[in-house]
């Protein structure tokens, strides 16, 4: 059986090795965008001077041959699931017994005014990584438009080269459409303090530039000065390849519970699948690596003849913001107002926080949120499966250290502080 | 701050790299006579080298003319005392006709004469044999005269090149006079002084910024990623390294810069190895506080560099120095065999035993550290308790190293040539202590037909001189600040293997929280592949890992940390699909 893989990210290579690991079927995975898996999370630390892209490559060059996993570099350019066949770019033709579609994301496109100016770009891709190499030289001032996670990781880039960055964010705190309000803050305090000029409650209404980009005018009607414009608003499944196809979407490609789409034999995983009925607490489009690693996993079970549905289980989520580690358990709402509450406790000096959301009616535990905290991932999950109560947790909480040794047990200063409110 | 720092820096290496160029030496006649004990060779020494007297010459010029001066020397002794052609066309005309006795050597020289005596200890077996032809007996003779003169009239009459090395490196020492001898505390202020004022105004650059991760720009560095400034670097410390071990007698001027800290300390003048453990000791303490400084906000990396610059400065400086004022064998109480290889060598044993009750305790702790503390404390925290906590090899890798500690290879090729690699040094090291031992309780020099002081001497070279000196640091800028360490210690790799299998230290992959950046296997000084572990959910037990915490430190997602746990629950698999 020939299983080929389109996009060679987390989701895509996942697969490929699963699928070794379980079976001999032949392998190919096509990619137009590297000719070797890398780590997209890791893009930032190659323009920060931290790694050289070769780190970012998880396995050596001679991995793929000696596990048969056949790589194409290359653009699939049609597809044609009747006759199941695939035609490349370069004009090879590829037939198929089974497709996996990992086609990730896409930037959502700034809809400002002026953003085909030269100097105006997003980043998602090794391209745009390289690109950004280019466009950046020589700049001064730089504005980043978008509060999400790659507008930030955009902002420490910039940063880390000198280069003077405005952050225009929609919201009133940053990333408040994910973050409860204290985290929010405490945020984005953190990234005023390192020095990137954070504009809340702030949109850009138009680029300005000749050619290149040399300003943006704000809402507020103040204009800055700017020779380079991150537009980081945030991404979309990658489903243009598939639109003229008889697979259907909605906002990603739609999938079943085993992670197949409408079309027998054609599957779709990671960032461009929209899972048709989600399980209860995850959303149908999960665009992070950790479920695309898990989905890759879960389908090479499918693909090597086990039916395995789709069961990520507990949400978890991790980023970093400059310096501020953050992990994400089960549910944590941005607002409590009807069945969940929550327990908060910081150290503002510290720029500590922990966050225990519970059934309000039962007190049984369903979410953590750490900021500057480095929480075990097998007990969170453990306790939130297991419905532990909030007392429970509560007095079991330094177990759930994970910092490197010596450091001040932030933990037993929050139990203390929770208890006493609890 | 930071441009004053990098100017002061560059000063005092300057300075420091200027100084042998400047350095003078007078000879005269009481020094020639003082270290040249024999009186035939110090006459012959002096007169050759008596136009130099009074003058100041450098160290080249002064090695130059010893070196021509032992060979005309040895020329001249070698004439006095080898057989001569003429000498051996009378053996061979008298063996020509019968067979060579004793009488006949006697009658050519005298009885007591040294070529008589020499005669009989090399070539008495000719004494009463017949030959094939008469040119066979001459080859003979020619190999028996050329022995005496290789064996007996050079080391005993002349100058062989042990005697030449030792007396080269003392004569320059001791003749060194002008500005180098005048001025020791100005050149210190200017070499050392400088140097660490600098590095500790350089490390603003990191007190500066806010804590946290400073690997901003590493790899645009040009010392950092093996570019122009990381192979002057490399080539200054291998250069180092080579005149150090090899060449002592060109670095009399920074040796003699030294003697008044010496003398402060153990009260004797400073030798190669005291300069040497001084530079050391001062870049542990400076770019001690630079790893401070840079991860401030990590308290294990604060207690762990705090630690080794500690054991450092107390245990492999300063105590030594102080046994020796007090008469006591010099002993650096944390160094444990093997990578201590010579512990059990005759000379340290009878050294040690020889010195009363503290010797003996000496003895005792060694064999006790090596045999009992190592194995137990590396059960209980794993091998990083001597490696980036204690030791002096892993002090210097882990404070002077760390702007190196990305370059180490990651491959499974490099790990292969490792494994290979490290534990062939440890099989050496036991196999030459065992030969040692064997020797020092037998008196017979040979184990299983093998010379056990070529062995040993083999090993100093290479291994103890050679692989943890030349290539171990000076290869810091090529491959990371662990290549004694990681290819070459017999310490390490016997606490590798206690660590492997028995012991309660792990580095804990937290759950399924890897995004596989790559962060903790680019800044594995040991070129561990950590996150081919941490990217699966597997906890990492790996022989080679010293435990530095630095993959847990830059690690954006807190996927990792260093743990002492039941040995039991030490290798997990995560499945990430719950079933």
């Amino acid at each position: 059986m020939h299983i080929v893989i389109i996009g060679n990210g987390i989701a895509g290579i996942t697969t490929a090795r699963h699928v070794r690991k379980l079976s001999d079927h032949q392998i190919t995975v096509i990619s137009s965008e590297s000719e070797y898996f890398f780590s997209r999370t890791a893009l930032m630390y190659i323009y920060m001077g931290h790694m050289k892209f070769e780190h970012t490559q998880p396995y050596e060059n001679w991995f793929w041959k000696k596990n048969r996993i056949d790589l194409v570099f290359d653009r699939v350019t049609e597809l044609d699931t009747d006759a199941k066949t695939l035609q490349l770019k370069t004009g090879k033709s590829i037939n198929y017994d089974k497709l996996v579609l990992a086609l990730g994301s896409v930037p959502r496109p700034l809809p400002t005014p002026g953003a085909n100016l030269k100097g105006v770009q997003p980043l998602y891709s090794k391209q745009d990584l390289e690109q950004l190499e280019e466009t950046t030289k020589g700049v001064k001032q730089a504005v980043v438009i978008g509060g999400g996670l790659i507008g930030i990781e955009l902002a420490e880039m910039l940063h880390s080269r000198g280069i003077h960055v405005t952050m225009a964010v929609r919201e009133k705190s940053y990333w408040d459409i994910v973050l409860p309000k204290e985290e929010a803050e405490m945020i984005s305090k953190h990234i005023k303090a390192r020095g990137i000029d954070l504009r809340l409650d702030t949109l850009v209404g138009s680029i300005h530039g000749a050619e290149k980009v040399d300003a943006v005018t704000l809402n507020t009607g103040e204009t800055l000065a700017c020779q380079f414009v991150g537009a980081t608003i945030g991404v979309m499944p990658n489903i243009k390849f598939v639109e003229d196809s008889p697979i259907e979407t909605n906002r990603g490609i739609l999938v079943d519970e085993h992670l197949q789409t409408n079309i027998e034999d054609v599957f779709a995983i990671g960032d461009c699948a929209e899972i048709r009925t989600p399980d209860p607490g995850r959303r149908p489009i999960e665009a992070v690596w950790y479920t695309g690693r898990i989905m890759g996993e879960t389908l090479a079970e499918t693909l090597c003849g086990t039916p395995t549905p789709y069961r990520p289980g507990i949400w978890y989520n991790s980023a970093k913001f400059m310096d501020l580690e953050y992990q994400t358990y089960g549910q944590v709402p941005t607002t409590y107002e009807e069945d969940l509450d929550s327990l908060y406790w910081e150290d503002i000096v510290a720029e500590r926080c922990l966050r225990i959301v519970y059934e309000k009616a039962t007190k049984k535990v369903k979410g953590f949120n750490a900021l500057g905290l480095r929480l075990r991932h097998e007990l969170c999950d453990e306790w939130i499966a297991r419905e532990q109560s909030l007392a429970y947790v509560l007095e079991h909480l330094e177990q759930l250290d994970f910092d490197p040794e010596f450091y001040t047990n932030y933990l037993s200063k929050a139990k203390a502080n929770l208890e006493a409110i609890a | 701050m930071q441009k004053a720092g990098i100017i002061a820096v560059l000063i005092g290496f300057g300075v420091f790299l200027t100084l042998p160029f400047i350095t003078r030496h007078t000879l005269n006649e009481q020094l020639v006579a003082k270290e040249f004990g024999q009186e035939e060779t110090s006459t012959l020494v002096s007169r050759e080298l008596e136009p130099w007297f009074g003058k100041p010459l450098s160290s080249w010029k002064l090695i130059s003319e010893i070196d021509k001066t032992i060979g005309n020397v040895n020329a001249e002794i070698v004439k006095r005392y080898a057989l001569t052609s003429t000498d051996i066309d009378h053996l061979v005309e008298l063996a020509k006709s019968q067979k060579l006795d004793e009488k006949h050597i006697e009658g050519l020289w005298g009885a007591f004469n040294f070529k008589t005596q020499s005669f009989m200890s090399y070539g008495s077996w000719l004494i009463g044999r017949s030959f094939n032809s008469d040119e066979e007996l001459r080859n003979n003779i020619e190999q028996v005269a050329n022995n005496i003169t290789q064996y007996e009239v050079i080391p005993k009459k002349g100058i062989d090149t042990y005697v030449a090395k030792t007396l080269k490196y003392t004569l320059a020492k001791h003749s060194i006079t002008g500005f180098v001898a005048a001025n020791p505390f100005l050149l210190l202020f200017l070499t050392f002084g400088l140097s660490a004022l600098g590095g500790l105004l350089m490390l603003t650059t990191f007190t500066k910024e806010p804590a946290g991760i400073k690997n901003n720009g590493i790899y645009f560095h040009p010392a950092k990623s093996r570019k122009w400034l990381g192979i002057i670097i490399g080539t200054l410390l291998i250069a180092f390294y080579i005149i150090l071990y090899f060449y002592p007698q060109y670095m009399t001027g920074w040796i003699r810069m030294v003697d008044p800290i010496s003398y402060l300390l153990s009260g004797n003048e400073a030798g190669q190895f005291f300069l040497y453990g001084l530079m050391y000791t001062v870049s542990v303490l400076v770019m001690g506080a630079r790893m401070m400084a840079k991860y401030r906000h990590n308290r294990y990396q604060l207690v762990r560099t705090g630690s080794v610059m500690f054991f450092q400065t107390l245990f492999a400086f300063l105590i030594p120095e102080i046994l020796v004022r007090l008469n006591q064998p010099y002993f650096d109480f944390k160094n444990a065999w093997p990578l201590n290889y010579d512990f059990f060598f005759d000379f340290n044993l009878n050294r040690l035993i020889a010195s009363g009750n503290l010797g003996l305790f000496m003895l005792v702790w060694g064999i006790a550290l090596s045999f009992i503390g190592v194995p137990l404390l590396t059960y209980f925290y794993g091998k990083r308790w001597y490696c980036s906590w204690v030791c002096g090899c892993g002090g210097l890798a882990e404070t002077v190293g760390d702007p190196f500690r990305q370059l180490s290879d990651k491959s499974l090729r490099a790990w292969k040539i490792e494994r290979v690699s490290i534990y062939s040094v440890l099989v050496f090291a036991v196999v030459m202590t065992i030969g040692v031992l064997y020797t020092y309780f037998t008196g017979s020099g040979e184990l299983l037909g093998i010379n056990t002081y070529s062995m040993r001497q083999v090993y100093g070279a290479f291994i103890g001189a050679g692989f943890a000196g030349v290539v171990g640091t000076g290869f810091y800028p090529f491959m990371g600040n662990r290549v004694w360490c990681r290819f070459g210690c017999p310490l390490a790799a016997y606490m590798g293997i206690v660590q492997r299998f028995k012991s309660r230290f792990r580095i804990t992959t937290n759950g399924g929280q890897c995004i596989s950046c790559g962060n903790c296997s680019t800044y594995c000084e040991m070129g561990i592949d950590v996150r081919s572990y941490a990217q699966r959910g597997e906890n990492i037990v790996r022989a080679s890992c010293v435990g530095c915490g630095v993959c847990a430190a830059v690690c954006p997602r807190g996927v990792l940390k260093l743990e002492n746990v039941p040995v039991n629950t030490r290798v997990n698999t995560t499945n990430f699909v719950k079933r």
